[in-house]
């Protein structure tokens, strides 16, 4: 009985979950007359909409913040979870503070200090720091991935006479792939959708991501707003994310499965 | 006697396996080195410029010059600061209760395999691949008369500090429930399913399992994302700066905002300095309360 209720309500509710998404690509395709893409047209066009260079500059910040997140990740995981060193549990300590000490804390100070480094209104400051905030996710990830690959399959490879970055190439990153594809993709999942850091780091409108240019067209339109072209800004954001995540999503809830519940 | 010279004979053959051990030690500390890096320089400076900055007047563009204690006491009497204060504490209890409500029911729908219990976790779980200002922007318009579906039979977003709280509220919820409701999910089944067996054998009803089983063995979980939703609320700022742009009449203006204008409208990165150290200190004293709390029940 309560299995079968339970199961209704469950249906109603991803409904209700789906609803906004459906309506929101309806409504990004409606125009007065039927259906078209003059909302599309009108994104892309208009003074405050995309320009082809937010689109790029979207894009150059996921792929330096996915690469950086994979790199520094991979490497200090392969340290956490492989070796011992001295100050490893102090670093690794700071490094999941970084989730205790929220960000919008810490960016007035991130801004001045990027422009200390010449990194003001920059992409790569930008991904710089979106990479330390994907840090501790991915570092724990990675940590719990290489530390749950088996001894033996290590030493076989050092009495093969691999050194440590031939072992960690050629047999233990096949071995983190899950962990590798879940690290990635909430990595460009954050730097793609992220608004509070590329407001405050980027100034010029020529560096914007696609994301400022879009609340651009809400908030620097002092009349009214064009709601089926924020319509189509967003539909047009999201499509990629949905798309990832749905051919991604086994590996990537199980990677974050295995994560949390080791935590 | 006899021991010291074993000993001695033991650390000699001991040596070179102590150097490899400190080779080893070198190259672990080789691979952490870019984590140190990062870590180092874009969170530990920061976090120590953020204090600094606090003690000076540090205007947007010009020389930074000591103001020790100005910023913290020109932050007593402002109207805007407390008004946001409480705002955002009221809304971090009101969306931390209602999403952890919504979270749980969410994963207990979904705990157990049925046919299409994999399409009702992808619906859930679809919203959080949507980033969050997308998503700010797809309520805004589809909770406006103009093109959204209930028309004007909802009260427009800003028309009332009601009307504008439980838009973000709900926002809130659709966009987070599904991300707390998977972590949630991981805690449930992690329980063996031999003590829920052993519970229905017992004859213990529905709601005795739940309250004396799942909740006490959830612990850690459930802390998990109790602090999770308490931090993300503290800090709250894509959803009242999109949706309501912190109106009507500064009602929904959230302590990160209130950030924001000093640093980037009023041009005083001093004053927002010292309101980031206050919600640091802030943020500190939940989670030591927080963690006081779970030790005890532990």
């Amino acid at each position: 009985m309560r299995f079968g209720m339970s199961r209704v309500t469950g249906a109603a509710l991803a409904i209700l979950f789906l609803f906004p998404l459906v309506w929101s690509a309806w409504a990004s395709v409606r125009t007065p007359s039927g259906f078209g893409l003059a909302n599309y047209q009108r994104l892309f066009t208009s003074d405050n909409g995309i320009r082809f260079e937010h689109v790029a500059n979207s894009l150059a910040v996921s792929a330096m913040t996915v690469g950086g997140t994979l790199l520094v990740a991979t490497l200090g995981g392969y340290a956490f979870g492989r070796f011992h060193f001295p100050g490893k549990n102090i670093l690794f300590l700071l490094t999941l503070a970084i989730l205790m000490v929220p960000y919008a804390t810490i960016l007035i100070a991130l801004y001045v200090l990027l422009g200390w480094i010449g990194l003001q209104d920059s992409l790569i400051g930008l991904s710089l720091v979106l990479i330390m905030f994907q840090l501790p996710f991915s570092i724990f990830m990675m940590r719990n991935a290489f530390e749950a690959i088996p001894n033996e399959l290590e030493e076989s490879a050092q009495i093969d006479g691999c050194g440590s970055i031939a072992t960690l190439v050629r047999v233990l990153l096949p071995a983190v792939r899950p962990g590798l594809v879940t690290v990635s993709l909430f990595a460009f999942l954050t730097s793609w959708g992220e608004f509070f850091a590329p407001l405050i780091l980027l100034n010029s409108t020529d560096k914007f991501t696609m994301m400022l240019a879009v609340v651009n067209m809400r908030t620097a339109t002092f009349g009214a707003i064009d709601y089926p072209a924020l319509e189509a800004g967003v539909t047009f954001m999201a499509i990629p994310c949905l798309i990832l995540f749905v051919v991604l999503q086994r590996s990537y809830v199980r990677g974050f499965m295995s994560g949390a519940l080791r935590g | 006697m006899t021991m010291l010279a074993t000993r001695a004979v033991e650390a000699e053959a001991v040596t070179p396996r102590r150097r490899s051990r400190r080779r080893k030690q070198l190259i672990g500390a080789l691979y952490a080195a870019p984590t140190a890096f990062v870590v180092g320089l874009f969170f530990l400076v920061p976090l120590g410029l953020v204090a600094w900055m606090s003690l000076h007047r540090w205007p947007l563009l010009g020389p930074p010059s000591m103001n020790v204690p100005d910023n913290y006491t020109a932050l007593s009497d402002d109207k805007l600061l407390s008004t946001a204060l409480w705002f955002t504490l009221k809304y971090t209890v009101l969306v931390t209760v209602l999403l952890f409500v919504i979270s749980f029911g969410l994963a207990l729908i979904v705990q157990h395999r049925f046919r299409g219990v994999a399409i009702l976790r992808t619906a859930f779980f679809l919203p959080a691949a949507v980033g969050f200002a997308s998503a700010s922007l797809l309520f805004l318009g589809l909770l406006s008369s103009e093109i959204g579906p209930f028309g004007s039979k909802l009260p427009s977003v800003s028309s009332s500090p009601t009307a504008a709280l439980s838009s973000a509220v709900g926002l809130v919820l659709w966009r987070f429930a599904g991300f707390n409701m998977l972590i949630l999910l991981t805690g449930l089944q992690a329980i063996p399913t031999e003590v829920y067996e052993a519970a229905r054998l017992d004859g213990a009803s529905w709601w005795q399992t739940f309250r004396s089983i799942t909740l006490p063995l959830m612990r850690t979980t459930i802390a998990l994302v109790l602090t999770l939703m308490v931090s993300g609320s503290l800090l709250a700022f894509d959803q009242f700066w999109i949706l309501t742009r912190g109106g009507p009449d500064n009602s929904t203006t959230s302590l990160v905002m209130v950030i924001y204008r000093k640093a980037f409208i009023e041009l005083d990165l001093g004053s927002a300095a010292a309101v980031s150290v206050l919600l640091l200190v802030l943020l500190l004293i939940v989670s030591v309360v927080q963690l006081r709390v779970l030790r005890r029940r532990s």
